[in-house]
């Protein structure tokens, strides 16, 4: 699989980012050679290697549904650029 | 007494014990040598004087009570990827360099805990994602060794300072390489725990299943006494491993007599350079002088 240069210009525009012709192209190219790569792993005979998820004997911890921290939503918003109402208030982005 | 900025963690730790210096001593030697190079070596953005000192006339006044631990007053510096709370934790990025976290990383509470002095917060690669920190949006760290030269990264910030006596203890953090380069390009020592030793709660994310806490030193003596701070269960990282954690220092001095240490082929094959061949090659009978074996293995995987 590999990207087009208007797969690059409509990622770009969603992610807010300005690109010139000249860094469409460098961006084009380095993201189809992280493709290739992809590609080029999954020639990989496989076969017969035993799937390795992880290398420890670690199980998922769980933890009680209970309540047991208190809000700081005040203390974390001190940081926040605009807040209103208790929420974070952030440029229009979805039309 | 010997100009504290050259002892090691172990030995200001065996220092404060002894009564033979103070932890506002100890700290203000550090600071002094950081006002006086880092301006060329660049490896903290934040320098925390003045908590740094808070900090130490507390833990001077603990040890005189008492009430101490055994690593109280011992100064420390956090790579600016663990979150501080109250202290700027920028990531190298200009993303985030207004960023003062709202809260402490486990590692950094850990520390705080065990009554460390936090010297303030080191230079890195921008969100860890370098190998040079040529990256960083507060410049490039110096290699104390040599200017021209980069220190490795990411955590370069954290070896740059170790190495340039900036701090006898660091933390750092390893997603593919950034603490055990970083300390190979500065004669430092580094250590990438394995995943699941040190809690992730409060470090900002580059790569979650590899990202590891860890630690630079001079020695790994210092690596040892530090892991023990640092390692252990947290309930806030899900990854985390529910072992104990053991007395590391307990086994620093093992004697290498019996081991049989390999030596893959494939990192000795055409690509390695000839100085680092002729380096690698003096250390196998300094190895074997002490009792352990070398074998020549293959590691099929690496090549």
């Amino acid at each position: 699989m590999s990207l087009t240069s208007n797969d690059v210009k409509r990622v770009a525009k969603l992610a807010r980012l300005g690109l010139t012709e000249v860094e469409t192209r460098h961006t084009l190219e380095q993201l189809n050679s992280i493709l290739g790569l992809v590609d080029q792993m999954q020639k990989v005979d496989t076969v017969n290697v035993v799937p390795l998820s992880h290398p420890l004997e670690l199980t998922q911890t769980l933890r009680a549904d209970q309540v047991d921290e208190s809000s700081q939503r005040e203390k974390y918003q001190t940081i926040a650029p605009q807040i209103g109402s208790g929420f974070y208030l952030v440029p229009r982005v979805v039309e | 007494m010997s100009n504290l900025t050259d002892l090691t963690f172990s030995q200001l730790k065996q220092a404060l014990n002894d009564r033979s210096t103070s932890s506002v001593e100890i700290t203000t030697a550090y600071l002094d040598r950081i006002g006086m190079l880092n301006s060329d070596i660049n490896a903290f953005i934040t320098v925390s004087g003045d908590d740094a000192l808070l900090s130490a006339k507390k833990a001077d006044i603990a040890r005189q009570k008492g009430t101490a631990g055994p690593f109280t007053g011992l100064p420390i510096a956090h790579k600016d990827l663990f979150c501080t709370d109250g202290v700027l934790t920028t990531c190298g990025s200009k993303m985030l360099a207004n960023f003062v976290a709202p809260y402490d990383a486990h590692v950094v509470s850990q520390c705080n805990q065990a009554g460390l002095v936090s010297l303030g917060k080191l230079n890195m690669d921008e969100f860890a994602m370098g190998s040079s920190n040529e990256t960083s949006f507060f410049g490039p760290v110096r290699n104390p060794w040599d200017s021209e030269r980069v220190p490795g990264g990411s955590s370069g910030g954290s070896a740059a300072a170790v190495a340039a006596r900036l701090t006898p203890l660091a933390t750092a953090t390893d997603t593919g390489g950034s603490i055990r380069q970083p300390a190979a390009l500065t004669g430092t020592s580094g250590l990438k725990p394995t995943y699941g030793r040190v809690s992730r709660f409060g470090m900002i994310a580059f790569a979650s299943s590899l990202d590891q806490g860890g630690l630079i030193a001079q020695t790994a003596e210092d690596i040892a006494l530090g892991l023990e701070i640092i390692a252990g269960y947290d309930r806030r990282d899900s990854t985390s491993a529910e072992e104990p954690v053991p007395n590391y220092i307990s086994t620093i001095n093992q004697k290498l007599k019996g081991l049989k240490i390999g030596l893959p082929k494939q990192f000795f094959d055409d690509r390695l350079d000839d100085s680092m061949r002729k380096v690698m090659e003096s250390v196998i009978p300094v190895i074997e002088s002490f009792g352990a074996s070398t074998v020549p293995i293959s590691l099929d995987h690496v090549a």
